[in-house]
């Protein structure tokens, strides 16, 4: 296969301003705003590229001009290739790709919020990562200070569009929610049951965590990146650790890759059961989750041993983990996963065995795999609606190269399949761990640490067990940041919420938005 | 249906006795770090690891003053790493929860070398709350309240770290119901609020609205690192830090996140349910 940059070498060799591969399999492209409409259209319609994440990047001190970056990946090219766009300072504008391309969306107005640079031509030009309510600033500029206090917000945090007809009215929920969740809002237009339009207004949560990055030493951004979304820590912390890795070429030992993928798993299979158990719950079948929540409670147990939290943080580190296991530890990962693999079988067999709740699930909040792949749905919700990705085999970091394993698709889109898609990979997963552990490679679990060099860009990314996380990360002096752009799947995510709600009874929106169980805090930031 | 009796038939009892009897932690559980302040001769590498601020020194006129924030501490154990001395070491409490703020934070002084380490101890005060009346919640309250306590569940931005060990108190094993305490979906059918953190700006109405709804008397929790302080976030242009920034606090449940036992000890100790020597130490 001819590479992506290739490819566009070829094809427009006047528009191409250089390539470079500062990271083996990271191509990055730098060209003018203006002609990244014709290059993405060519990499998206004619490559069969999937346009991952667009991020900016205030460079004006330093070069005067800001920089959008474009993330393209395309299935069965284990590269990455990313368009480096230079958008001048006095010009502080670049043409929207959104009409084309729902999936950035939000993205790009997350720049037009942050960064001040203007999304030309975007269908639906309204703030969405700072609240109306809010004073003209764009924090993530550089000459925008992190503590700055900004004075009591007045007005609308949000204008939501009317929904009118006769019969229709409008329900609005949140953000502090009924149950223990994040909180987020949620606008549903319902005529009689049905839900017609369902509007969301999320960043409720944002907490400055990219700015937090900037000029934060690196050892102590690791335990930022963990807090990005508490219930994937250890996925965050390694995506952002594999960005640094990359970045200042560190090679992380083979025992400590291994270590990762235990630990990245075992974060799987505790989330995958609670979504099982809650989404029996959201439909009545409450007993599914009391047996789940104990099985969860052996997970977490065994994460608590292998790394000192029941969230496997602190654990992870550049370089490697923080800590090694003895051969005790190593033996209860083998004795736990028998018995969470017995009792979740028997789980399994309990939820299939109730007729109501195949009933309540089959058909719900169908997710078809035409919008899902338009609207560049990634992770769990995507694999059930046709969508064949995941980092772990597209892009193998850490052991995945080493372990086989079976990457789940279903077409149906409904919330059975999401359920059904958690049940295949929780069985890959223990299968995966145990290979690991069989293979387990002695050696150091750390490598020696050494200065990082400044002004160096690079991708991480893993596939947590809600999809994919990508972190980019650009290096300053003293061991510090300049910038560290966060993808959490929930991103994306969201307009797939809005799309498979509709026409669905409003007492089934809790087991959809369940089903795929989005982040709020790792969307907010 | 007769599989799924039989099946729960065989699991039996799946609940943990605690607080009654100690938790089983595993070895490597990192509660609270403990701090030998006589044989500290060096706080500024564990300062200098502390990715919250925990640990903070002010050096003045050849002292120093280490203040020890346990209400920002997340448990990472980096300060047990850098203190070569040994003087830092890290222990499996988990029954942090307090009703006074102050009882979070340990200081101690420090005469210096030159070359900036521990000359001798001057002074240090691990426990504020005994120089000063430590402020309970009325005892009326807690009988009002005690025997069935109601909780809506305050995510003020959060990274959901904490909720997950929420959630967790419904499952069987920690089943807090067996204390009649149960959780609400509406703050008007509430008696105790408990919030986790830090507070962003886009949440600050939406807290303040909450507490107004929340019928009197009413009980404050603030849960983890970040709903006491701001814990890993702090304040910035999007963060307010703690919940008592925003609303007041009755009690503070310390943790990154605070396990389930952790955020249990907090509840019982705010309603008055834990006999006041009660200390457990975890086995494994």
């Amino acid at each position: 296969m001819t590479s992506l940059h290739q490819q566009l070498r070829e094809r427009f060799p006047d528009k191409i301003r250089s390539v470079q591969e500062q990271v083996t399999g990271q191509f990055t492209v730098l060209v003018n705003v203006p002609d990244v409409v014709d290059l993405a259209r060519y990499l998206f319609l004619d490559c069969g590229a999937r346009l991952v994440t667009v991020f900016a990047e205030d460079r004006v001190a330093a070069e005067a001009i800001f920089y959008n970056y474009y993330v393209f990946d395309r299935p069965g090219d284990p590269t990455w290739l990313i368009l480096k766009a230079r958008i001048p300072a006095e010009n502080p504008s670049f043409p929207s790709l959104a009409a084309d391309l729902p999936a950035i969306n939000w993205q790009e107005r997350e720049i037009q919020d942050w960064f001040g640079l203007e999304a030309a031509g975007h269908p639906n030009p309204r703030r969405v990562a700072l609240h109306d309510n809010w004073p003209d600033v764009h924090p993530l500029r550089k000459d925008f200070p992190l503590d700055t206090v900004l004075p009591p917000f007045e007005g609308e945090q949000h204008v939501y569009r009317p929904t009118l007809g006769e019969g229709v009215f409008q329900i609005p929920v949140g953000p502090v929610h009924a149950g223990i969740i994040e909180p987020g809002h949620f606008n549903f237009a319902v005529a009689g049951e049905p839900i017609l339009y369902l509007q969301l207004r999320m960043f409720y949560t944002h907490k400055g965590t990219e700015k937090l990055f900037e000029n934060l030493p690196i050892h102590r951004a690791v335990f930022l990146a963990e807090s990005i979304s508490g219930d994937s820590a250890f996925s965050h912390g390694a995506a952002f650790c594999q960005a640094v890795e990359s970045a200042a070429e560190i090679e992380v030992p083979a025992r400590a890759q291994f270590m990762r993928t235990v630990l990245l798993e075992l974060e799987r299979i505790a989330n995958h059961i609670a979504d099982i158990g809650a989404i029996a719950t959201d439909v009545g079948f409450v007993i599914a989750n009391a047996h789940a929540g104990r099985i969860r409670e052996m997970v977490l147990g065994l994460n608590e041993m292998l790394t000192g939290s029941r969230a496997s943080r602190g654990m992870i580190a550049v370089g490697g983990v923080r800590r090694d296991w003895q051969q005790t530890q190593i033996e209860a990962i083998a004795n736990t996963l028998e018995a969470v693999e017995r009792e979740f079988r028997r789980l399994v067999a309990i939820i299939q065995s109730s007729d109501s709740t195949r009933d309540r699930l089959e058909h719900t909040g169908i997710l078809r795999p035409d919008k899902a792949s338009k609207l560049g749905i990634v992770g769990v919700g995507g694999r059930a609606s046709g969508v064949d990705l995941d980092i772990r085999r597209d892009h193998p970091c850490e052991a995945y190269r080493h372990l086989s394993f079976k990457v789940p698709l279903y077409q149906a889109g409904d919330v059975r399949h999401r359920m059904v898609v958690r049940i295949d990979e929780v069985g890959e997963s223990i299968d995966m761990i145990r290979a690991a552990i069989a293979h387990l490679p002695d050696g150091p679990h750390r490598s020696p640490a050494k200065p990082i060099p400044p002004d160096r860009c690079a991708l991480g990314a893993v596939e947590g067990w809600r999809g994919e996380i990508v972190h980019w990360v650009r290096t300053g002096e003293d061991n510090r940041l300049q910038r560290c752009k966060v993808k959490d799947p929930s991103l994306n995510n969201w307009p797939a919420i809005v799309e498979a709600v509709e026409g669905n009874i409003i007492a089934d929106f809790p087991v959809i938005n369940k089903s795929f169980n989005l982040s709020y805090s790792g969307t907010d930031r | 249906m007769f599989k799924i009796l039989q099946n729960s038939f065989r699991v039996g009892i799946a609940t943990a006795p605690y607080p009654r009897v100690a938790p089983h932690l595993a070895e490597q559980f990192r509660g609270r770090p403990d701090f030998d302040f006589k044989g500290w001769s060096d706080a500024r590498p564990a300062a200098e690891a502390c990715p919250t601020g925990a640990i903070a020194l002010r050096d003045q006129d050849g002292s120093r003053t280490v203040t020890v924030d346990y209400g920002r501490c997340i448990f990472c154990g980096e300060c047990a790493e850098a203190s070569k001395d040994g003087a830092v070491s890290m222990t499996r409490d988990f029954e942090l929860a307090a009703t006074d703020r102050r009882d979070l934070v340990l200081t101690s002084e420090y005469s210096l070398r030159p070359d900036g380490t521990h000359a001798a101890l001057i002074s240090s005060v691990v426990a504020p709350s005994a120089e000063s009346p430590t402020r309970r919640i009325e005892a009326s309250i807690q009988s009002l309240l005690g025997r069935s306590l109601a909780i809506r569940q305050v995510d003020a931005g959060s990274c959901n770290g904490c909720e997950q060990e929420i959630a967790a108190l419904n499952n069987p094993v920690h089943d807090i119901e067996r204390f009649g305490i149960h959780f609400v979906a509406s703050p008007r059918h509430a008696d105790m609020l408990l919030v986790t953190g830090p507070v962003t700006r886009n949440m600050e109405l939406a807290l303040r609205k909450t507490f107004a709804a929340t019928p009197d008397p009413k009980i404050v929790i603030a849960v983890g690192a970040c709903g006491i302080s701001g814990g890993i976030f702090g304040t910035n242009y999007a963060s307010l830090g703690g919940v008592n920034a925003v609303i007041p606090v009755d009690v503070f449940i310390p943790g990154c996140p605070p396990r389930p036992e952790a955020l249990l000890y907090g509840i019982l100790l705010a309603l008055g349910r834990l006999r006041p020597s009660h200390r457990l130490r975890a086995t494994s």
